[in-house]
């Protein structure tokens, strides 16, 4: 990594979050580093609980504090620490220079304000404009979030539009301040296949058109192969494997990486006679975890992976997984 | 594979209906239906899997429930093991119920949070045999054992299960009265991947040991492609094609088959840079106020002029092929160049 001016606008050390209960605390986010380049896709992977969407909430400060509490870390954006930054900050960069898109696009739509007044507030609030500037900005971002129609569209309500145009409501809302970074928790996990891909291929669009970095989390890891340059799969609020997206699927190094690659039946293809199953569950974290939190589910497990939480080990080619177990070698690492 | 030519049908399905009224205005006069189902027929060959796959609304859970007549169906016959079930009499349908049975898509809800899992699975053998306590006991834990959950979890409460072990329990239920038909709806959606593999896994094996045969609703074509024999493509209330799994996706006919599966994402990197891909353009329109013609004409990317005059005829286009088209209909493109 080279010293001095950051090449990216997102960089992630050693984030920490915790949720305090009444039965003890949670250890959602142990120790998450991770970057993003400038324009780059980020996919986020893994199974629900495995700490991703709180990641990305605990790196906007989205979460209710309490029970959440981010215990360490630094998050560097365009030269500010996110970590240590005041509430008047955060709030004026979330939906501005961060945007974000959530899972379900009737919930996070406000049901009660016409869907031109949500598009306009983050224009007035963050950006300034007036009234009547507001109201052209927003026609333009719905048009370029292909809804047919726009300005007559502007006075309807959420309920009035289908799943899929809901969803380009929410990501026209997420351009609209022109952000360097978006992050996109599940876009497109509530909606049908078919409008599934409407979405996904407008992403791309806009991608080429905008140059925002994207963090796209999703547990789907066919839409990770058709859309991330580069992945970070996690497990157990850590990140397990990272690698740009080519060389994950074709070369994957942890274990949970690959049993997830196995698991996932293929449309195309060979047609497997039985499902590769991942035993068990994963963990929720009582304490930071001081042994690898994947060994009671892993073939590969020996007795360090018990004594010991693996750290990411450097691959080359951008690739590195938290695992003692070295595949190319069949045995387990000597570091 | 499943072998049709041997089979025997379970279940046969002619017509079927299923018509919701729309009620307006301040008397409630009906002024419209919604078509949730519109003419759906199928079979479905003892121990076989069909998969009904299809998008949110296009009717396939609410198919799936009219052929258990958990809906009174406005029209049509539902023949199981050769007795009619769409217009049998309250006492009939009792005494059939035990045969066919049903594992919900949310284990969360579909599972009484107040009683204990040995009640639950316990419960259908109350209702429907005359089993004493001990006996029951022993059943239930027969089936506890069958779906792979502990017994000595048998008096605990469904929050205290994972979404995986709780979909286990919904089976055993299923299970418990020894059906020969069960429909599984969506079973699978609210899992994570890796546990739904656990799931369908346990359900092949159930039904190689006891000889079942499922109806499996699913929006996920891969996990189809997986579990059944044949599959039904289901669009906005009817059956678009029917077809044994290997032609189906190796070779789908009808347009908006092939659309669908183009449009399942792929885990592969590189075949995402190489694979053409059809991107349907709009969405469903409303069950309410379907399309003249084909109801996939307002988003058929090869549509013709035929397709928005004339429903299309489900036939069987080639040997256990059916579909729902213009485009496999001789006679019809015939007529239709002789009217152009």
């Amino acid at each position: 990594m080279p010293d001095g001016a950051t090449p990216f606008v997102l960089d992630v050390k050693d984030l920490k979050t915790v949720f305090r209960t009444r039965r003890g605390e949670v250890h959602a986010v142990n120790d998450v580093s991770f970057t993003l380049k400038p324009g780059e896709l980020l996919g986020v992977v893994g199974e629900s609980g495995s700490g991703k969407s709180v990641t990305m909430m605990s790196l906007i400060r989205l979460l209710p504090m309490p029970p959440a509490e981010i215990r360490g870390g630094q998050v560097m954006f365009e030269g500010e620490d996110l970590a240590n930054a005041s509430e008047e900050t955060m709030r004026a960069i979330r939906g501005a220079r961060i945007g974000m898109i959530f899972q379900d696009p009737m919930t996070s739509l406000n049901p009660v304000f016409t869907v031109g007044y949500q598009v306009m507030e983050p224009l007035r609030k963050h950006m300034g404009l007036s009234k009547h500037q507001a109201s052209d900005r927003a026609v333009e971002l719905l048009e370029l979030v292909g809804i047919p129609d726009a300005r007559r569209r502007l006075g309807d309500y959420p309920h009035q539009f289908s799943g899929g145009m809901r969803q380009r409501v929410m990501i026209a809302i997420a351009l609209a301040c022109d952000p360097k970074v978006l992050i996109a928790d599940e876009p497109t996990t509530a909606l049908d296949v078919t409008i599934q891909a409407q979405i996904l291929e407008l992403i791309k669009e806009l991608r080429q058109k905008l140059g925002m970095a994207i963090v796209w989390i999703t547990h789907d890891l066919g839409v990770i192969a058709g859309i991330a340059d580069r992945v970070m799969v996690m497990y157990g609020g850590q990140v397990v494997e990272q690698a740009p997206v080519r060389e994950l699927f074709a070369n994957p190094q942890h274990p949970y990486t690959r049993m997830l690659l196995e698991t996932v039946p293929h449309v195309r293809g060979e047609r497997a006679a039985k499902l590769q199953v991942i035993e068990g569950q994963p963990p929720i974290l009582g304490k930071a975890p001081d042994s690898c939190s994947f060994r009671a589910r892993c073939p590969q497990a020996f007795d360090r992976c018990a004594a010991e939480n693996p750290a990411r080990f450097e691959l080359g080619a951008d690739h590195d997984t938290a695992c003692f177990w070295d595949f190319k070698t069949g045995a387990p690492r000597d570091v | 594979m499943f072998d049709r030519s041997a089979g025997r049908k379970l279940l046969e399905v002619k017509g079927l209906k299923m018509y919701f009224p729309i009620r307006t205005g301040l008397l409630r006069r009906q002024t419209g239906n919604v078509k949730a189902v519109d003419d759906v027929s199928f079979d479905i060959y003892e121990g076989e899997t069909l998969g009904l796959v299809g998008e949110s609304g296009c009717g396939k859970s609410t198919c799936g429930r009219a052929v258990l007549r958990l809906y009174e169906p406005t029209e049509g016959s539902i023949l199981l093991d050769g007795e009619e079930i769409a217009h049998a009499p309250f006492d009939k349908l009792r005494r059939l119920r035990p045969k066919m049975q049903m594992v919900f898509q949310d284990p969360q809800a579909s599972l009484n949070p107040r009683m204990t899992v040995a009640a639950i699975i316990g419960e259908p053998l109350s209702e429907h045999s005359d089993m004493d306590a001990g006996a029951r006991l022993d059943r239930i834990y027969e089936l506890m054992d069958a779906v792979g959950l502990n017994r000595d979890f048998a008096n605990r409460y469904p929050h205290e299960f994972s979404g995986g072990q709780r979909q286990r329990i919904g089976i055993a239920r299923a299970l418990a009265l020894n059906p020969k038909f069960i429909v599984c709806d969506e079973p699978i959606a609210a899992l994570d991947v890796s546990i739904q593999a656990q799931v369908v896994n346990l359900l092949e094996e159930l039904q190689d040991r006891l000889g079942l045969t499922y109806l499996f609703i699913s929006h996920d074509l891969s996990m189809v492609r997986h579990i059944a024999d044949r599959v039904a493509v289901m669009y906005l209330g009817k059956v678009v094609e029917l077809a044994p799994r290997d032609g189906l996706y190796d070779d789908p006919l009808h347009p908006y088959t092939k659309a669908l599966l183009s449009a399942v994402p792929e885990p592969d990197p590189v075949l995402h840079d190489t694979a053409e891909r059809t991107i349907l353009q709009g969405d469903v329109p409303s069950p309410a106020n379907p399309p003249k013609g084909c109801n996939f004409c307002t988003r058929c990317p090869s549509v013709m002029e035929i397709c928005r005059q004339i429903d299309p005829e489900f036939r069987e286009v080639r040997p256990g092929r059916f579909v729902a088209c213009h485009h496999y209909n001789e006679d019809t493109n015939q007529t239709a160049d002789n009217a152009a």
